[in-house]
């Protein structure tokens, strides 16, 4: 079985910033199974279809998933009255998700808003090999920083107005690192601007990317085909799936 | 433990559940999370005669109770089906429905014909998805149109042959006899009902479609009432869908006229939806002392 559905205990829930919230979920089977840039399903009470939300941390030895995520519409706001002692319904762990390759000596790691929770688990398996560029609206939406401290890598922190670090988009700190050279590979999440900015970098410079994207979901496992992206394979034109394919897709393949 | 067995067209089902075309693939998926063999059947995902790259994303847009989907029939084709789902579908122990479509008559009877060598136990032609341009719903809602295409893919098979149906017509029940006429073995119902969300923030649908096909337990109520007419119109047995999410929907659906029942997007909300209804409608029969499953197909007691 390569996923699970059911339901799990959240053990821990936090509010980590104005409608954002951090649970922490045991669920063994599949802390055990999952990989970073994964995503599990939740069902949301009253509601037909479930949720997508990355992966933003396992603990092999605990047996326990964290997920972040944000209140976007009635679907979240549902989740989020969930805490700690309730049964989280899941389906999980699903997805293709990133690449990680220990001979790796530098790689960045960016995350744009929400898009910041799946790069977690890529700072904790590359450590002081990551640069972690996070870019958020203002002071108030930051999160994270103090987790992608822990794990050793240098962290850089930008906000669209300027009330938090660097004033400005990831783009910028991004293009500065990848003027110096010597990086193996990007990750990003986040907006489709965003990605489409630092796929546009990668190409360039010829760095290696791989971005997760986002598309509405119905199944979440490959069978319903309704979250189609444009990629290319093989040099032809390919509806790929965003479930299963994906979410994360190597920059070149992904049509814009 | 009650008789879950169905015959429809002379095709033994161990239990009347079938996921619906389109939401269960061709099985692999979900045979990740239980064995395929827990099912009555399986209606495969829309197969046309070549393959096919479906509609631009968003596909999928939830509302009240229920879906929207304008998929629009992506698929690999016949012969990949042919050659590498149908096999693999054949190895487990449920009837498969291929459920195949095409943009003209012709089409159609090509896509049988390329069945007809092959062990698949039924064909569901879909003249009913809302999704396509060319074909799909334009037959389903004439009955010259549905009769025609009918008559062309008899023609051409032995097989037991169901009909799928639109829900998007003014009588349904005089398609039903249209297709029975024209040689139909079977008819199953409900596709999707055509529907429509509006993103108020943008101004623009949330379907890059502008339209797709609505499902999911909002659906259901008209599901019962096309069943009950199309039951009575018809004297083919009548395989109902439509927002059927527990076992007793599914038993109010065989009350209905239904002689089996496909399961849709409940799949979505639960995986394991197809094999919990059939446990529950056992569950109930069971508590009411009904020995066979049989034994509700077109019992209700209209006033
Ligand atoms: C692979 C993947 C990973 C994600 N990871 C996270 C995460 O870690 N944290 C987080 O906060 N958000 C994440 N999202 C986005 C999250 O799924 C949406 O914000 C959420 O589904 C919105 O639901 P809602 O009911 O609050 O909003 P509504 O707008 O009411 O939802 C209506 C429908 O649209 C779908 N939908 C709405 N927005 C999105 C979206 N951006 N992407 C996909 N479907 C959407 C919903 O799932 C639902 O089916 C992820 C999305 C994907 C596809
Ligand atoms: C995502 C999706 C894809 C579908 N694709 C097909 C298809 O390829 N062929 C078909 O005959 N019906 C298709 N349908 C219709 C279903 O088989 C079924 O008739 C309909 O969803 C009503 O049942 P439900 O309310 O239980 O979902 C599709 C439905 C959904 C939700
Ligand atoms: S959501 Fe069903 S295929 Fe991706």
């Amino acid at each position: 079985m390569k996923y699970t559905q059911g339901q799990y205990i959240i053990k821990e829930k936090s509010a980590i910033a104005r409608e954002i919230y951090s649970f922490t979920i045991s669920c063994p089977e599949v802390a055990a199974a999952a990989c970073p840039g994964q995503f599990v399903h939740i069902r949301a009470k009253g509601f037909t279809l479930r949720r997508p939300i990355s992966i933003c941390g396992i603990d092999k030895e605990k047996g326990t998933l964290r997920i972040v995520f944000e209140i976007r519409g009635e679907g979240t706001a549902e989740i989020a009255k969930l805490n700690a002692g309730d049964l989280i319904d899941i389906l999980a762990p699903l997805g293709h998700g990133f690449t990680v390759n220990p001979d790796f000596k530098k790689v960045v790691l960016i995350g744009g808003g929400i898009g910041t929770p799946p790069m977690l688990p890529l700072a904790k398996a590359y450590g002081d090999r990551a640069a972690a560029i996070s870019g958020f609206r203002n002071a108030s939406a930051v999160i994270l920083q103090e987790d992608f401290r822990k794990t050793g890598a240098e962290t850089i922190l930008c906000t669209d107005d300027g009330s938090a670090g660097i004033h400005g988009f990831v783009t910028q700190p991004f293009t500065e690192l990848a003027e110096k050279g010597g990086i193996d590979a990007v990750y990003a999440c986040g907006p489709m601007p965003m990605l489409k900015g630092i796929a546009a970098i990668c190409k360039e410079k010829n760095i290696y990317c791989e971005i997760s994207l986002e598309e509405r979901m119905a199944c979440g496992i490959g069978a319903c085909l309704g979250c189609a992206c444009r990629t290319v394979r093989n040099d032809e034109e390919y509806f790929a799936h965003v479930c299963k394919d994906g979410p994360v897709f190597k920059a070149e393949e992904v049509l814009w | 433990m009650a008789d879950m067995s169905v015959k429809v067209c002379g095709v033994d089902f161990k239990n009347p559940i079938i996921p619906a075309s389109g939401v269960f693939g061709y099985g692999r998926e979900y045979e990740e999370l239980f064995p395929l063999d827990k099912l009555g059947g399986i209606a495969t995902k829309g197969t046309t005669l070549h393959l096919r790259t479906g509609n631009l994303a968003p596909r999928i847009a939830e509302t009240p109770s229920g879906m929207l989907n304008s998929v629009g029939l992506q698929n690999p084709g016949i012969d990949h089906f042919i050659e590498t789902e149908l096999p693999y579908l054949l190895t487990k122990d449920l009837v498969v429905l291929a459920n195949i479509a095409g943009s003209t008559p012709d089409e159609c009877a090509e896509v049988a014909a390329k069945l007809e060598d092959t062990d698949v136990h039924m064909i569901e032609l879909n003249i009913s998805c809302p999704n396509v341009k060319q074909g799909g719903a334009a037959f389903g809602t004439s009955c010259e149109m549905a009769a025609e295409v009918t008559k062309r893919v008899r023609a051409v098979t032995k097989k037991p042959l169901v009909v799928k149906l639109s829900p998007n017509v003014t009588s349904i029940a005089d398609i039903a006899k249209s297709v029975e006429a024209a040689g139909a073995d079977a008819v199953s119902l409900i596709n999707t009902l055509l529907g429509m969300r509006i993103d108020i923030n943008t101004g623009r649908p949330i379907l890059r479609n502008n339209v797709g096909g609505m499902s999911g337990p909002a659906v259901f109520p008209i599901a019962v009432r096309m069943v009950w007419q199309v039951a009575n119109a018809v004297n083919i047995p009548v395989i109902g869908m439509g927002g059927v999410s527990s076992g007793r929907d599914a038993i109010e659906l065989m009350m209905a006229g239904a002689s089996a029942v496909q399961v849709g997007a409940a799949i979505f909300t639960d995986p394991y939806a197809p094999v919990r209804i059939v446990e529950e409608m056992n569950d109930w029969l069971n508590s009411k002392g009904i020995s066979s499953v049989k034994d509700i197909i077109g019992t209700v007691k209209p006033w």
